[in-house]
């Protein structure tokens, strides 16, 4: 009996206690950087592409939500002739993150995606494509990757040499 | 004012009174348990959520009204209808202000007693006329609970008729001018409170509809409109005992500064807010503990109440 109204009390304090809804469409959520939301490819500092079409997205996810065809530009360099994300099938995962060796696919903390029809969830490249680098705004493939690429050759970055001559490692 | 003119006047101030009441209880109940339970309830419609109630009264009007073709058609009608009359009969008893009131009754205490013993075939058959076992198992439970619970429901007032003397609710309040029947009369004031709570079937009580066992009880069956009288007849229901219990232990509309009625109003909210309260803080009973507590426990207490207020009325004389 005692314990009963031990509980009532309990429940009566509440009604000054700050009350834990967030009122959505008034007021967001707090989200984690790392929150996994809309899917986006970004550029790297320079402005080119980053997606370099290597497939291991479309290869990681799970779903298979995602399609893309490689091609090249006249300096060599790959990009996605078409990039296409179906959001009514992606679960978010992240994986297409995790596998992209460019950084160029990230997930971002946008998740108001809602859509009266379904058709609308299809994103193109031109939806998925922004205009900056992402969560990593020094990060540039090319400069790193030690392969020529439209006015610089081998071993012009940083943290490269240039090409071993093979014929004077002989023993 | 003629005679009959202020009688129809006060009596249907009264019904609406008690109608728009129960509806808001809808809103009331809901917010509350919302702020103790740390969020808001219905916001959105209207301002604080308060245009919720003619939401849901066009939600539940519009609904299909389905009788299920194996149920006992007229009784399954009739069910939901009583309930609501008897609980609105209720409310003739009740004073509330010196000459506000439906009928001046000298048996008015009998009066409600008898209602709310009424009031239990509405739950009872329409738990049989469901033809349905889940319904069924609650009805059964709502009649053994009941009844149960209606003996000392009874006794436990029987401390307040010995004080003032009088049956009558009017004479009752009368006999409170110098102190409140709860504080001669506090045990009678507990047991009348969990009587209440056992006949309103509200929730440490609700066995009837267990919704984690018997679906929705007695009224799994129901849909629109009827089950809409259940759930208004409850909460017409828990006006009336808070009314009552504002009037028997509390001084009805005694008290100082403001007018009568308003005092009435504002006791009678104060214990439909702690009938909330109790809701949003207790647990199901089960169904042996709770005829246990009734039986076992209640009405002994409430006969010892009788005899030590008996007794001590007695002396003091």
């Amino acid at each position: 009996m005692f314990s009963l109204l031990k509980g009532m009390w309990i429940v009566l304090k509440h009604t000054i206690r700050k009350r834990e809804t967030v009122l959505y469409p008034e007021e967001k959520p707090i989200r984690s950087p790392r929150w996994r939301g809309r899917i986006i490819l970004s550029r790297d500092p320079d402005g080119w592409e980053r997606c370099v079409a290597c497939y291991l997205c479309a290869a990681a996810c799970p779903v298979d939500c995602i399609s893309l065809q490689a091609t090249q530009d006249e300096h060599g360099r790959r990009y996605p002739e078409f990039f296409r994300i179906n959001f009514s099938r992606c679960i978010f995962c992240g994986f297409c993150e995790e596998a992209c060796p460019t950084y160029a696919i990230q997930l971002t903390n946008d998740f108001e995606m809602g859509e009266y029809s379904r058709h609308n969830f299809i994103y193109e490249k031109e939806h998925l494509l922004i205009s900056g680098p992402g969560k990593y705004p020094d990060y540039n493939f090319y400069r790193v990757a030690g392969i020529s690429i439209a006015g610089k050759g081998k071993g012009e970055s940083e943290n490269e040499k240039p090409p071993e001559d093979v014929h004077s490692l002989m023993p | 004012m003629a005679e009959p003119v202020r009688s129809i006047v006060v009596l249907v101030a009264i019904l609406v009174g008690v109608l728009v009441t129960a509806a808001g209880l809808i809103w009331l109940e809901r917010r509350l348990l919302g702020l103790w339970q740390d969020r808001y309830g219905p916001n959105r419609a209207g301002r604080f959520g308060s245009l919720q109630v003619a939401a849901d009264m066009i939600k539940i009007f519009t609904k299909e009204d389905w009788v299920p073709p194996f149920a006992d058609k007229p009784v399954f009608v009739i069910a939901p209808a009583i309930i609501v009359v008897t609980t609105l009969l209720s409310f003739a008893i009740i004073p509330f202000a010196p000459h506000i009131e439906i009928v001046d009754l000298n048996i008015g205490l009998l009066f409600f007693l008898a209602m709310s013993s009424l009031s239990v075939y509405s739950v009872a058959l329409a738990g049989w006329a469901s033809d349905n076992k889940y319904s069924l198992l609650g009805g059964l439970r709502a009649a053994a609970q009941m009844l149960g619970y209606e003996v000392f429901m009874g006794l436990s007032l029987a401390g307040v008729v010995m004080l003032a003397g009088s049956f009558n609710l009017r004479e009752i309040v009368e006999a409170q001018t110098k102190t409140w029947f709860v504080i001669p009369q506090f045990l009678g004031f507990v047991i009348f409170v969990v009587a209440g709570l056992a006949e309103t079937r509200r929730i440490p009580f609700d066995l009837p509809e267990a919704e984690n066992e018997l679906v929705a009880g007695y009224h799994s069956e129901y849909s629109g409109m009827k089950f809409g009288m259940f759930f208004v007849g409850e909460y017409i229901g828990v006006t009336l005992i808070s009314a009552l219990i504002a009037t028997l232990f509390f001084g009805g509309w005694l008290g100082p500064l403001l007018p009568p009625p308003l005092w009435m109003i504002i006791k009678t909210f104060v214990f439909i807010c702690g009938f909330i309260l109790v809701r949003a803080a207790l647990p199901r009973l089960r169904y042996d503990q709770l005829l246990e507590f009734g039986w076992k426990l209640m009405l002994p207490l409430s006969l010892i109440n009788i005899m030590v207020s008996g007794a001590i009325i007695l002396v003091a004389s």
